[in-house]
């Protein structure tokens, strides 16, 4: 295992055997069915479908509030569904106890949001933290092993650092660091060029296709950065009010007629997704609260 | 009326719900404590056991020590007052060894804990929650009772008894320096009858409470700090709930406690 995990991984892609390589895209990884969930009685999720496949790039996008997030934290194990299944490597996650479901969490690595680095500990100890919990590698190895993990990110020389010392971007790019650390099949993106610069939102994208094309690693990326989602997406599905609108290629999303897409794409700001969120009509409104004030002026 | 009841009946729950989540963090960190390791579900993470229980004792000590100095002072003037009408100001020292130790000692020790330690470790898991680092141990197979709440219990239950030991001790002796320069008694008749009035039985009891009152601070702490949703306020709310909570428990608990000895030993 040593010596497997002690090779630098390749950044230069070699074209694999080309028919292993087209079986492998369609091994369905993880299969959501039928997915519902409600928060508070408020349904979020109204019936997801969605596959991802072996090494492919799948993008989730989707406005603020349709749920994204919520998908993937259903595939991570940690929300449990209302309706509908969640499988991982062909696992019912939610079947899974917790040595199980450990085991799939083992083979997948995750970047938050915030990057949600342990702020406690040095920017090294948190790269170094899964490989101390989850392997029984010596202290040497794991020290070489975070180097390197931190080089790839470009970020060797944060290692003595205090996740508080770190720009936003940077922290996202040690938590990239910790999401790969014990070498994983999957990794999932929450979000991960929102409130970043142009520069650094194409450094974690290239990072994500480096880590595609050099180790094989199957992501699913949740955003709403299209520019970003069309720069990395194998295949995208679009979600809106907790249901998958579209799925296709990058190509097919571009040139999409479907409105609600149309709409996202090129940030309408009217259109099916509409721009006032009342329910209630505004004249019917305002004419109930006029009439309420003169009831209770006149007391009619 | 049976609005009233309904009241009733849900704050009644909401009470027995609240006990039932501390008697889970209690028995998973207690199961992870000593299970776990023997049966290599997950190692007991040793370095931060240690940080906390630094931060538990070290650093609360000299705050600890003031407040029981200050407090046998105190005691010692106002059983002075009583005692010297009836002419038995010696008595001074049996009372305030005894009441030290068995109950001013884990008392007062419990409550400088709680808005020393408690607070800080419900903001600290609190902010945890709240910038998603707890949902990444999950994600990352690391399960946050073993991994945040075992240390933080464990040091409390070794290092609890040890300061409520010390701060014991300098609240005895706040009361031996009002007794040696206020009240014209010999040090050497002082010590003796602090010595002499104080059994086996009476530590015993003390620190029996001071286990069980470092538990339950430990305890409501992670609770409150883990169940935080909202963001900063909810950080806030869960701080001032964990030190409020605290020590009401320990006041209860204190009771039991004492009635329970009372009636027993």
């Amino acid at each position: 295992m040593t010596t497997e995990v002690l090779q630098p991984p390749e950044s230069t892609s070699i074209p694999p055997d080309e028919t292993s390589s087209q079986k492998e895209l369609n091994e369905v990884v993880i299969r959501v069915e039928g997915l519902e969930k409600s928060f508070s009685d408020r349904p979020i999720l109204k019936g997801i479908n969605l596959e991802v496949r072996k090494g492919e790039t799948l993008v989730i996008m989707g406005g603020s509030g349709c749920g994204k997030s919520t998908v993937l934290r259903h595939m991570i194990g940690v929300l449990e569904p209302d309706q509908g299944t969640v499988e991982v490597f062909g696992q019912d996650v939610q079947e899974l106890h917790e040595d199980g479901l450990n085991s799939v969490r083992k083979r997948f690595g995750i970047l938050f949001q915030s990057g949600a680095l342990f702020n406690s500990m040095t920017v090294g100890d948190n790269v170094a933290l899964p490989l101390r919990e989850h392997t029984d590698l010596s202290d040497e190895i794991i020290n070489i092993m975070v180097k390197m993990k931190l080089e790839l990110v470009g970020l060797r020389e944060a290692e003595p650092l205090m996740p508080a010392q770190l720009s936003g971007g940077m922290k996202k790019r040690v938590g990239l660091a910790r999401a790969i650390a014990l070498d994983p099949e999957i990794v999932f993106y929450d979000e991960p060029t929102t409130g970043l610069d142009p520069i650094v939102t194409g450094v974690i994208d290239k990072l994500i296709n480096d880590f595609k094309h050099g180790m094989g690693i199957t992501s699913v990326v949740v955003t709403h950065d299209m520019n970003s989602a069309f720069r990395i997406a194998d295949r995208m599905v679009m979600l809106y009010d907790g249901r998958v609108v579209a799925q296709g290629t990058p190509e097919q999303i571009r040139n999409t007629d479907e409105p609600i897409v149309r709409q996202f794409i090129d940030g309408k700001p009217d259109g099916p997704i509409p721009l006032r969120l009342s329910k209630v009509d505004y004249e019917t409104d305002l004419i109930g609260l006029i009439r309420r004030e003169k009831a209770e002026r006149y007391g009619e | 009326m049976s609005h009233a009841v309904g009241i009733i009946g849900r704050g009644f729950l909401g009470i027995l719900t609240y006990i039932g989540g501390l008697g889970y963090i209690l028995f998973d960190g207690l199961w992870w404590m000593v299970a776990g390791p023997i049966m290599r579900k997950g190692r007991l993470r040793g370095e931060e056991t240690f940080f906390q229980m630094v931060r538990l004792s070290f650093k609360s000590i000299g705050i600890v020590s003031l407040v029981l100095f200050f407090v046998g002072m105190i005691l010692a003037f106002q059983m002075a007052y009583v005692l010297k009408s009836l002419g038995v100001v010696k008595y001074v020292a049996d009372i305030i060894g005894i009441a030290m130790t068995r109950e001013m000692g884990p008392l007062l020790v419990g409550m400088v804990m709680t808005g020393y330690a408690g607070a800080s470790i419900a903001a600290e898991l609190g902010t945890m929650v709240v910038s998603e680092e707890v949902v990444a141990l999950e994600a990352g197979a690391l399960n946050p009772i073993r991994f945040l709440v075992v240390p933080r219990l464990l040091a409390a239950m070794i290092m609890m008894p040890l300061v409520v030991l010390i701060g014991t001790y300098v609240g005895i002796f706040g009361g031996f320096i009002v007794g040696v320069a206020f009240l014209d008694m010999d040090w050497y008749e002082y010590m003796t009858h602090t010595l002499d009035s104080l059994k086996a039985i009476d530590w015993l009891t003390g620190l029996i409470k001071a286990e069980i009152f470092g538990s339950l601070i430990a305890v409501v702490a992670c609770y409150e700090g883990l169940s935080v949703t909202g963001g900063a306020e909810g950080v806030g709310k869960a701080t001032t709930n964990a030190v409020t909570r605290s020590i009401v428990g320990i006041i209860i608990c204190d009771l039991v406690f004492t009635a329970l000895f009372f009636s027993l030993l």
